[in-house]
């Protein structure tokens, strides 16, 4: 009876290493995180089954990611992209994101070149599309689309050991994309759904990212805050961490022109007081002055 | 006869899994990589044609590989070898060239007189391929 030793798969990987990132480096995705762990293992097991003999053929891996914008699918394409190269799936481990307009060409016989291109560039790491439902547009039967997806599914058959291809997008545009493709659905092995942010974990989020930019909340604006995810939760266009990260950016423009301001009337800063962000500079977004108006109006995602 | 130029001439045939290894030292210096291919093999022949544009900002040898599957499927029974370029000078320069496919039969080169004025003769080589365009081993 010979035996493996999956420690020791597992430690020359270093799989553990990038999946502990993952957990305290992504806030909540309990589910997501949970499926990559299983895929991981799984991986793991496939390749001491293989160095057994106990395997050929190499397991498909590509994958599709649904859920609404700013949920961290293209975050986590990265990790995935980084845990596939240490066990040895992907040989360099670099992820190519790409759209419908890089893969689509604009008349009869642009589209194969553009998408052979892309998925050359690709080979030996990931290849993620974004929105992948794009390809697919049923209205028009002579849309290019259609010939991407043909090669798409032809290199994703052929070339199984050299790309892993992830598609990312809504999550019922995607179940409706797969259900008039049937063979990109059977192609696809594992399909992760990423659940939206509760508002504790945005306020996290908010959080991890004021540091990250080396930026701080102060009591006051951490309130603000929680009380700004509440009410931009409920308003159209909302993507989840993005729409953060943007109010974090606007409410950075407005800590930088109160400083400013403050400069220029001959005041002095500290470095505390340049990294602080105020109550005020949350409070002053227009979230909290259209609520008070009238809930539930559409605005766009800028504003 | 087996023709060799470039590269690895006094080497057997490379294997997939070789082509593969020289490709990624291409890739890993940061160069381009071109497919060509042709029916006259003869030497002085430095028009052969482009298999596609150069393949710019690969990487990973298997996308090469893929084109080279793709190249010998559509032109079976020709010389295809594969170039690496580089462009620290400012110009691709080809830095690696070397044949990768060739046909089942090479008929080889015949020697041609031409009697020029006096007793001067002058000689040149001929590759019997050319003689018929598309190469004999597509018979």
């Amino acid at each position: 009876m010979t035996s493996i030793d999956l420690q020791q798969i597992l430690v020359e990987a270093n799989v553990g290493e990038v999946l502990a990132k993952l957990d305290c480096d992504l806030v909540g995705l309990a589910p997501v995180k949970q499926r990559i762990r299983e895929i991981a293992a799984f991986l793991v097991v496939s390749r001491a089954r293989q160095q057994l003999g106990l395997e050929s053929v190499p397991p498909s891996l590509h994958m599709s990611f649904t859920g609404n914008p700013g949920t961290g699918k293209t975050t986590v394409a990265l990790r995935m992209a980084e845990i596939l190269n240490r066990l040895g799936y992907v040989r360099k481990g670099h992820v190519v994101s790409v759209t419908r307009d890089d893969l689509v060409g604009q008349y009869i016989g642009h589209t194969a070149p553009k998408t052979r291109e892309v998925l050359k560039k690709a080979m030996g790491g990931v290849l993620f599309i974004d929105e992948a439902y794009y390809l697919y547009r049923p209205e028009n039967e002579r849309d290019y689309g259609q010939e991407a997806i043909e090669i798409l599914l032809q290199v994703m058959e052929n070339s199984r050991d050299d790309l892993v291809v992830i598609l990312a997008g809504y999550k019922d545009r995607m179940a409706q994309f797969f259900q008039s493709n049937p063979g990109m659905s059977s192609r696809i092995a594992h399909h992760i759904d990423f659940p939206d942010y509760s508002e504790e974990e945005l306020l996290t989020i908010a959080g991890r990212m004021a540091a990250d930019m080396n930026y701080r909340l102060d009591a006051g604006a951490e309130l603000a805050m929680a009380e700004y995810i509440a009410y931009r939760r409920q308003q159209p266009h909302f993507a989840n961490a993005r729409s953060i990260r943007n109010a974090l950016d606007r409410a950075r423009l407005r800590h930088a022109g109160r400083v400013f301001e403050r400069a220029q009337a001959g005041g002095q800063s500290t470095a505390d007081e340049l990294s602080t962000i105020t109550e005020a500079d949350i409070r002053a977004s227009r979230v909290f002055g259209r609520q008070e108006e009238h809930s539930g109006r559409p605005r766009s995602e800028a504003e | 006869m087996h023709i060799t130029q470039g590269q690895f001439s006094f080497l057997p045939p490379l294997a997939d899994d070789e082509i593969r290894a020289q490709v990624d030292y291409a890739i890993s210096h940061g160069w381009a990589i071109s497919i060509e291919w042709t029916t006259d093999p003869h030497p002085r022949n430095v028009y052969w044609q482009m298999w596609g544009v150069p393949m710019f900002g690969i990487r990973d040898g298997a996308a090469v590989l893929f084109e080279l599957q793709a190249c010998r499927k559509a032109c079976p029974n020709t010389y295809i070898k594969i170039n690496a370029f580089d462009n620290t000078r400012g110009v691709e320069s080809t830095v690696m060239s070397f044949i990768v496919d060739r046909p089942a039969s090479e008929p080889g080169f015949g020697l041609v007189r031409q009697e020029a004025e006096g007793r001067v003769i002058r000689y040149t080589t001929r590759p019997y391929v050319t003689e018929r365009p598309g190469g004999y081993s597509n018979d």
